[in-house]
């Protein structure tokens, strides 16, 4: 079971929902994932277009836990901003913070961040941090208040996998708070290798919308992260430089 | 009256309550967060609060993202 911010869900795998090539296909990959915590972003309504009703109209929001973001965001005042109007759409008071600092590798401003965390924490807000693979920060978010720390895998729709396992394991081991990576998974064993780490989660948005076969690659998000689990749990025999028979080496024919 | 809805300037005649603004525009008070110069109008709110010209109105919902 995760448990964050006093809610627990079985399943280990978070989704987006941006970027699918249809509705249909979106609901169909988050179906197949298994995933109960989906993420929404928090955008104008298109006035010219009235008749589309957001996201909500194709997601059960009594199926699945809305994670509202603040994606798009460059300084702690819009997020903060962001935060609250996600907030008023009355589904919980959950977010996944985020504060970008630069357009090229939506890195986070982790001085934002954390500005942002302090804010919303005290207004009661349970604040998911998205933030780089700095244990510092990840601890002084704890600090600030965050329900969950977010770290990367690598940059936000590179798919570019686990891109520093000792550091992700090391803000794991020094956490009281969820580990949760967001961002950078691109595969079944990208997923399975993050969640060796010992992490508590994984969210993931374009491995799932951009793979040929989103709902095929759900599943194996699915199984992936299961696997990764399992396998932590499990504890991995050590490695070593030599090599040493799987077989007895008695009872060998003269 | 003259309104900025969503950054556009728009004429709407006599919106009177935010939540008579969002009918015009054929839109659900349920499904939409509404921003009046910059102060978020909790729900049960929207019926009683009037809307006056000049007023920057910004309305949101939650749309596909990761």
């Amino acid at each position: 079971m995760l448990e964050i911010g006093g809610r627990t869900f079985k399943s280990r795998l978070l989704v987006g929902t941006g970027k699918y090539r249809s509705n249909a296909e979106m609901l169909d990959a988050i179906t197949a994932s298994g995933a109960e915590v989906v993420t929404v972003a928090v955008r104008r309504v298109n006035l010219d277009r009235s008749d589309e009703g957001g996201i909500l109209h194709h997601l059960g929001a009594d199926r699945y836990f809305l994670l509202a973001n603040t994606a798009g965001c460059y300084s702690a005042d819009e997020a903060i901003r962001y935060a609250r109007l996600g907030r008023e759409a009355g589904f919980n008071d959950f977010v996944k913070l985020e504060v970008i600092g630069d357009k090229e590798t939506l890195l986070p401003d982790v001085a934002g961040l954390l500005e942002a965390t302090k804010v919303l924490a005290a207004e009661g807000f349970k604040v998911l941090a998205y933030t780089n693979d700095d244990l510092i920060t990840a601890l002084r978010l704890e600090e600030a208040g965050a329900v969950a720390v977010m770290p990367l895998a690598s940059p936000i729709g590179s798919g570019l996998g686990l891109l520093n396992p000792y550091f992700i394991r090391t803000i794991k081991a020094r956490l009281s708070v969820p580990v949760i990576v967001d961002a950078g998974v691109g595969s079944a064993s990208d997923a399975c290798l993050v969640m060796e780490q010992g992490v508590d989660g994984i969210l993931m948005n374009t491995a799932l919308a951009e793979a040929k076969d989103p709902v095929l690659m759900a599943t194996a998000m699915r199984l992936g992260v299961e696997a990764g689990r399992a396998s932590y749990r499990a504890g991995r025999m050590p490695r070593r430089e030599v090599a040493i028979p799987s077989s007895p080496v008695t009872g060998m024919l003269d | 009256m003259q309104l900025t809805i969503n950054g556009e300037s728009r004429t709407v005649s006599d919106a009177g309550t935010v939540e008579q603004l969002l009918l015009t525009l054929n839109l659900d008070p349920r499904t939409v967060v509404v921003e009046l110069n910059r102060e978020i109008i909790r729900r049960p709110a929207i019926a009683t609060t009037a809307v006056a010209d000049g007023d920057v109105v910004e309305i949101v919902h939650f749309v596909g993202g990761g």
